[in-house]
């Protein structure tokens, strides 16, 4: 119950907060308002390309029933981790691309539902982890660093944690 | 490597249809998946403009620099043998308050800088350093204040409850940060190299 008034206030809230500190920093904020929409509207046309490619995609992987396919392939280790099958295609594309993940989140969330327990599941994932190789290539690309030592373990353990969390913790949640 | 597996999902499909002789609904479906990302950028269009706003505006009245003083005490526990004033610390906690606001388009030059910092104090150029680790993987798993696009995703494809996942993620990603850290502190120890 209060967890749900957590959830519902805090985006309000933020909103409030910043146009209040905006206010007393004497930011003029609408025109700073209106910089970062513009920001906003270019990142989103710059991914849309990328969307459209795999959208189309994983929507004719889904089709021809290769999804299903290589769900049924994984689903003794799921069954074996507890997550559903349908989640672990999303866990293997998470690390490796952005656009894709959000392509395949999406593409649960229209077949499953948004609300049903894996279209929950796959939100928190979604929302809980990050696009780790491509981070470790921009990051240690930048200073080339050619030897990671043990980041790459560490980054994917904290992915694993983060998918298998998101399970049980929606799991908890909303049984 | 996205090349193999984009192309390889297409490959896969058409050879999956040809099998089971249906060929004209994946053809089809290529269609309506290009159709359905508009679809779909367009639900979020609006949340990513609007939020986006929002953030500049916080930027401009240096709410990231505010928070980035609580950040702060976090630094001495993550990097005990970097100095708290130095550049290289100046710059990570940057780059970890813009990620935690999700300002990603702040948060990559910041980090980029703090890795150039990181690198100048580098005993041994070309590997990693156990400070770069770890801020590596906290960036691998950083924690998002509010995970927009995710909300606006669930709303656009008709969730009753599209913030319900707030608290969740919370706890997910503090859950994975926590062990990612650990690991990068227990793991330093054994791929250290004597100098």
């Amino acid at each position: 119950m209060i967890l749900k008034y957590i959830s519902v206030i805090i985006l309000p809230a933020v909103f409030m907060l910043i146009i209040i500190y905006g206010w007393t920093k004497k930011v003029d904020i609408f025109s700073a308002f209106l910089i970062g929409a513009k920001d906003g509207l270019k990142t989103l046309f710059g991914i849309l390309p990328a969307l459209v490619g795999l959208i189309a995609a994983i929507t004719m992987f889904r089709t021809s029933g290769a999804l299903q396919f290589i769900t049924g392939l994984l689903s003794p280790i799921t069954k074996l981790m507890g997550i559903p099958a349908e989640i672990m295609p999303l866990a293997l594309l998470r690390p490796v691309s952005g656009s894709g993940s959000l392509a395949l989140v999406n593409d649960i969330l229209t077949t499953a539902g948004p609300d049903s327990m894996v279209g929950r599941i796959a939100s928190v994932i979604m929302g809980s982890t990050e696009t780790t190789f491509y981070t470790l290539a921009v990051y240690y690309g930048s200073v080339n660093i050619r030897h990671s030592r043990h980041t790459v373990p560490a980054a994917l353990l904290a992915d694993v944690t983060g998918i298998i969390a998101g399970t049980f913790i929606c799991l908890l949640f909303y049984h | 490597m996205m090349g193999y597996i984009w192309g390889g999902m297409i490959v896969i499909a058409f050879l999956f249809g040809f099998l089971t002789g249906d060929i004209e609904s994946v053809a089809q479906s290529a269609l309506d998946g290009a159709k359905n990302a508009v679809d779909m950028s367009m639900g979020l269009l609006g949340m990513m403009c609007f939020w986006s706003g929002l953030l500049e505006i916080a930027k401009q009245a240096g709410l990231t620099e505010k928070l980035a003083v609580c950040i702060r005490p976090l630094t001495k526990l993550l990097f005990p043998k970097l100095k708290a004033d130095s550049p290289a610390v100046t710059a990570m906690v940057m780059n970890m308050t813009a990620n935690f606001l999700g300002l990603s388009n702040a948060a990559t030059p910041l980090g980029l800088a703090a890795m150039a910092e990181l690198d100048k104090i580098n005993p041994q150029k070309g590997r990693a350093s156990d400070e770069m680790c770890i801020f590596v993987v906290i960036n691998t798993a950083s924690i998002t204040l509010i995970p927009t696009t995710v909300i606006t995703l669930r709303a656009a494809t008709g969730s009753a409850d599209p913030f319900g996942i707030i608290v969740p993620v919370w706890i997910c990603s503090i859950l994975a940060l926590t062990v990612g850290v650990t690991a990068a502190k227990l793991l330093a120890g054994k791929t250290r190299r004597r100098l």
